[in-house]
């Protein structure tokens, strides 16, 4: 097995590792982002964008823990983060959208949730934006687990 | 069968490891450069055009209904859009005060009004009619003074306000009336509007003969003041 010949279970280890370096790099941008609104446009960040970058940031130095060397583990730490960030993402997206009226949120004193900083291309919100990172992010940790379950 | 498949360093060639660290960095170098880059970009594009819309826009900033310490032919006019709630402005406060009397006769400062903080608009509202009584520094000098007491959480009481008003000679049932008169009502409005449309979001807020602070500090400030001063007496 150990010969220099790459063996099948070494291919299913090298896509598993390109996935997950791949969340990285989706977390990664993603905290940057939400670095630059807040920190260089000063865009005051809601209730709601806060705890969803309590969820969002740490994945950053995890998932590149388990890169180096790679963990196949790294699912099992990081996937509950990325759950929990869904899900409050998508609640944030439904008070965007008026689903979810603001007065039942957190957000109603101080910064309202529901309005939208930006809007590209007339529909990409911030909320939008975060759930399709933590959608992604979400989808290639599950990947990686039948990668290297397999 | 499979479960061991985390680490297994033999399993790993020593080239691919480093092709991966190899990747992993630059991206993280990259991500890190398009940030840095691009606040560079979008700081020098907003600060040009704060600083072309401030001249442009002298006129909002110079209001005659703000109160104004220094002489009227004083060449360096310094504007600072303050809220009474706001913890930093009961800071710089002091920091200003000596700045004025270092360059004593070549400044004016213009306090403008932005009470962002939840009923800091009422506690404008006892200075202007303070100000009514001639008595506005003293009444803002002894409102940062106390402020930690009469704003808990960044919420403003005027009820604990009253009693740190005491020792200033006021006629506290006088601002009682004063305070909710129309006019008051509008220079906060005005102080607002104005505020809105100098893209003014945080307090405090300065502006040195129409220009805004590069960035948030002390040392930026007095910087600014500095150079105005300079070219204005040379």
């Amino acid at each position: 097995m150990s010969t220099s010949e790459p063996t099948e279970q070494d291919h299913s280890l090298e896509s598993a590792w390109t996935l997950v370096f791949l969340a990285w790099l989706i977390a990664s941008a993603s905290t940057l982002g939400a670095l630059f609104l807040s920190q260089v446009m000063g865009v005051v960040p809601c209730v709601l964008c806060w705890y969803q970058r309590i969820f969002m940031f740490p994945l950053v130095l995890i998932l590149a823990a388990g890169l180096f060397p790679f963990d196949a583990r790294i699912v099992r730490y990081a996937l509950p983060l990325t759950v929990v960030g869904w899900m409050i993402t998508f609640f944030h997206v439904l008070v965007a959208a008026g689903v979810v009226p603001e007065a039942v949120t957190p957000c109603a004193q101080g910064i309202p949730c529901k309005e939208q900083a930006i809007e590209w291309f007339g529909f990409l919100t911030i909320p939008w934006l975060s759930l399709i990172a933590f959608s992604l992010i979400g989808l290639l940790l599950i990947l990686t687990h039948f990668k290297v379950s397999r | 069968m499979k479960k061991d498949v985390q680490v297994k360093k033999g399993a790993q060639g020593k080239k691919p490891v480093q092709n991966k660290k190899a990747v992993f960095l630059g991206s993280a170098v990259v991500l890190l450069a398009v940030f840095v880059f691009g606040a560079f970009l979008y700081t020098s594009e907003k600060l040009d055009k704060s600083a072309k819309a401030a001249e442009r826009n002298l006129a909002l900033l110079l209001r005659e209904h703000a109160p104004k310490l220094g002489p009227a032919d004083a060449k360096v006019q310094l504007v600072e859009f303050f809220d009474p709630a706001c913890g930093t402005c009961r800071e710089f406060s002091p920091f200003v005060k000596d700045l004025m009397k270092s360059n004593s006769g070549k400044m004016r400062l213009s306090l403008r009004y932005a009470p962002f903080h939840r009923g800091s608009d009422n506690v404008v509202k006892i200075l202007e009619a303070a100000r009514k009584q001639d008595k506005f520094w003293e009444t803002l000098d002894a409102v940062f003074a106390s402020q930690p007491r009469w704003a808990p959480n960044h919420k403003a009481e005027v009820e604990l306000l009253w009693p740190h008003l005491g020792n200033l000679g006021l006629d506290l049932e006088r601002i009682k009336r004063d305070m909710y008169a129309p006019e008051i009502e509008q220079v906060i409005a005005q102080d607002l509007a104005d505020a809105k449309a100098l893209n003014v979001t945080m307090t405090p807020e300065f502006f040195v003969n129409g220009r805004p602070l590069p960035s948030f500090g002390y040392e930026q400030l007095r910087n600014l003041v500095n150079d105005a001063v300079a070219k204005a007496y040379p």
